[in-house]
């Protein structure tokens, strides 16, 4: 009998397992049925100029959620993405303005991205402090030094053949050449996470921190650096917001930080921690762009996407819950391991 | 020296020794709270100093309309906060009950303060409490929950809005003088409203049993289910009495602007936990109290405030509050691990 109580129970976990596990390909399912739907019922969805627009829009969203994944699978979290988007997009306008050739601009902003996210890193990872309160603290801050960098003044001269360089496509096909560098980072992303050490060392931490320590993992270090390449990512989210929009401003992506959490919690990863994946997350960030453009094109105001975006983010969380209450009910057993 | 003072120690039941560590938690908390009315008090007196037309009648009373609805909303969200959740939802909700009470004040002009208020509460109770029916019966994280919400009532309000703008002109002039006019003591109404709703707030947090039990709730809920407090229960009713008080500061908020739209509330959430945060309160729970939110929402108000008078750059304003959250927590870590060392210090000397 405990063979046959053995094998139920580990039945039940695998069923768990892959119901768990289906939520990248539940995604995947939605966003094909939104595509299919929006080919068949939406008029102009079908061009090249929508595909152009939909993956300018994911660009940002992608590079943001990407690295925020790696900081919320170790259990922490980084609000203020939006606000060093803005910041980023506000200090190239002034080193432009101030006469820096564009490829230093550049350099100097991706190096400031690295330092704000450090700033967090020292913080959280350092000092100890909670990473809510800390990146609600440099959300103010980060931003405040957007305005004090460029007031309300906006940047928008700059040489045409940069910004015309940010939505331009490859071809005929009305892909955007930047998603190209867009699609290598989200593969180093990838690799990193899901085959290296390094995101086996991620995982650890966020299922929990002090195991890993006693395996030998340098929590403080490893969540340093997750912060400081989601300050790496979201400078490059600024840089490019600035030429696609052709427009330096402090008010660039104001409170954007909430659209990329959303994205990354509908995609699976779980805001305990050490739960989720790259693939699911950029599924979700597909799915919310298509849902916009869609919704844009049906002529429906962005307010039905906000309530499609909550919506699915509380059904995302809840469905599996209740699913496995309603079961527990039925059959009442001790399940292991903590509830996700 | 000293082993004579311990000696009465030595017996068996020894009971002086928790009582000094409650002292030291308790002097903590203090030290905590009067630090953030410290910094509020220089910040008024320099900026006084530098014009004496600060504290006139009205620029404080500027500041009191401008403080009460941030400090109503603080007071709530201490009560959710110390139970180691949070509500991110509330400025949707305070645009959505500001809008619904423009709205009805507009269809129904006769209608009484009273019934304007206390919709505007029962609403915003409804609302909370689906927040707080989610968070505690799926056992989902309240910060995923309320992100969901915070869009979900957000579209509810654009929806309903559907780009109209209630104007002040429309609105009963009578309300909005209840909004902006003084009351007892020269104070105005909306200040006396949140003066109320802290006091009560504080003493319920402070002396009612389900008011201590938030507090073992958010320090460690395993503990607090083992000791028998109906965990579930609890954070449903701080759910919804968060959201009968962002209600309240929707109310609020229309008998003060009268102008109203859809995008009324935007980013409030962050403002809140910003002064909650400052104020003293743990984000992961079980220590703080809804003065020290009410003087971290007043500090907050008044930076906005005294910048200006002070010469400073406006656009520093925002800054300056991230680095005052960032000092705050800091400040917290500094405090606790000295309160560690100092309870440890404690119990090896009593052993």
């Amino acid at each position: 009998m405990p063979s046959d109580a053995g094998s139920i129970a580990a039945a039940r976990r695998s069923v768990l397992r892959s119901v768990a596990g289906s939520w990248d390909f539940v995604l995947l399912v939605i966003l094909a049925a939104v595509l299919f739907g929006a080919i068949g019922w939406i008029d102009n969805f079908a061009e090249t100029i929508t595909v152009t627009f939909l993956l300018l829009d994911v660009i940002p969203i992608a590079l943001m959620a990407t690295a925020l994944t790696l900081v919320i699978v170790t259990g922490e979290i980084d609000l203020s993405v939006a606000s060093i988007l803005g910041l980023t997009s506000a200090v190239l306008g002034q080193l432009w303005l101030s006469g820096f050739p564009l490829e230093i601009a550049i350099a100097l902003c991706v190096l400031l991205g690295a330092v704000l996210g450090a700033v967090n890193g020292l913080f959280v990872a350092g000092l100890g402090l909670p990473s809510l309160a800390v990146t609600i603290g440099t959300l103010a801050l980060y931003r405040g030094l957007a305005y004090v960098v460029l007031g309300d003044r906006a940047v928008a001269d700059f040489p045409f053949e940069w910004t015309t360089r940010a939505i331009s496509t490859i071809g005929d096909t009305g892909i955007p050449v930047a998603v190209l560098p867009v699609i290598g980072l989200a593969l180093l992303f990838g690799v990193t996470l899901h085959a290296t050490p390094i995101g086996r060392a991620l995982y650890a931490i966020g299922n929990n921190a002090d195991t890993a320590r006693f395996s030998g993992i340098s929590v403080s270090w490893t969540k340093f650096w997750t912060f400081v390449a989601s300050g790496v990512m979201s400078s490059l989210a600024g840089i490019f917001w600035t030429f696609r929009y052709a427009s330096a401003r402090a008010d660039n992506g104001l409170g954007l930080e909430l659209a990329v959490v959303a994205a990354v919690l509908l995609g699976g990863v779980s805001i305990f921690g050490g739960r989720g994946n790259l693939i699911g997350v950029l599924a979700a960030v597909v799915l919310l762009a298509t849902l916009q453009r869609t919704l844009q094109l049906a002529s429906a105001t962005d307010e039905v996407l906000n309530l499609v975006i909550g919506s699915l983010l509380i059904l995302s969380v809840v469905v599996p819950n209740v699913v496995q209450m309603l079961r527990q009910r039925i059959r009442p057993t001790v399940l292991e391991g903590p509830t996700p | 020296m000293s082993a004579t003072r311990t000696e009465p120690r030595e017996s068996a039941m020894e009971p002086p020794e928790p009582t000094g560590k409650t002292r030291a938690a308790r002097h903590v908390t203090v030290v905590r709270e009067l630090g953030v009315v410290a910094v509020l008090v220089l910040l008024v007196a320099v900026t006084f100093a530098t014009n004496s037309r600060f504290l006139s009648e009205q620029s404080v009373r500027d500041l009191l309309l401008g403080a009460a609805i941030l400090v109503v909303l603080a007071a709530g969200q201490t009560l959710v906060i110390i139970t180691r959740n949070v509500d991110l939802s509330v400025g949707s909700l305070v645009g959505l009950i500001a809008f619904g009470t423009g709205k009805l004040l507009v269809e129904y002009p006769g209608a009484p303060l009273v019934v304007a208020i206390s919709v505007g509460m029962l609403a915003g109770a409804a609302f909370g409490a689906l927040n707080g029916a989610l968070v505690a019966l799926a056992k989902v994280p309240a910060l995923v929950i309320t992100l969901g919400t915070l869009y979900i009532y957000r579209s509810i309000d654009h929806l309903w809005a559907s780009g109209q703008q209630i104007n002040a002109a429309d609105m009963p002039p009578g309300f909005l003088d209840f909004g902006r006019s003084a009351g007892v003591l020269g104070i105005p109404w909306l200040a006396w409203i949140a003066l109320v709703v802290v006091i009560i707030a504080s003493f319920a947090l402070h002396s009612f049993r389900s008011g201590r039990e938030l507090y073992a709730i958010g320090s460690d809920p395993d503990a607090a289910r083992l000791s028998g407090i109906p965990i579930g229960r609890r954070v449903f009713a701080v759910f919804a009495i968060n959201g009968a008080l962002a209600g309240l500061a929707g109310v609020l908020y229309a008998a003060r602007y009268g102008t109203l739209d859809a995008t009324v509330g935007t980013g409030l959430e962050l403002e809140v936990v910003a002064a909650v945060v400052i104020g003293g309160v743990a984000i992961f729970g079980g220590s703080g109290t809804v003065y020290g939110a009410a003087v971290g929402a007043i500090l907050l108000t008044t930076i906005d405030s005294a910048l200006p008078v002070l010469h400073v750059d406006p656009f520093w304003q925002l800054a300056f509050v991230g680095l005052l959250i960032l000092a705050a927590i800091g400040l917290d870590r500094l405090l606790s691990v000295r309160l560690t060392k100092r309870m440890k210090g404690r119990s090896a000397h009593a052993v």
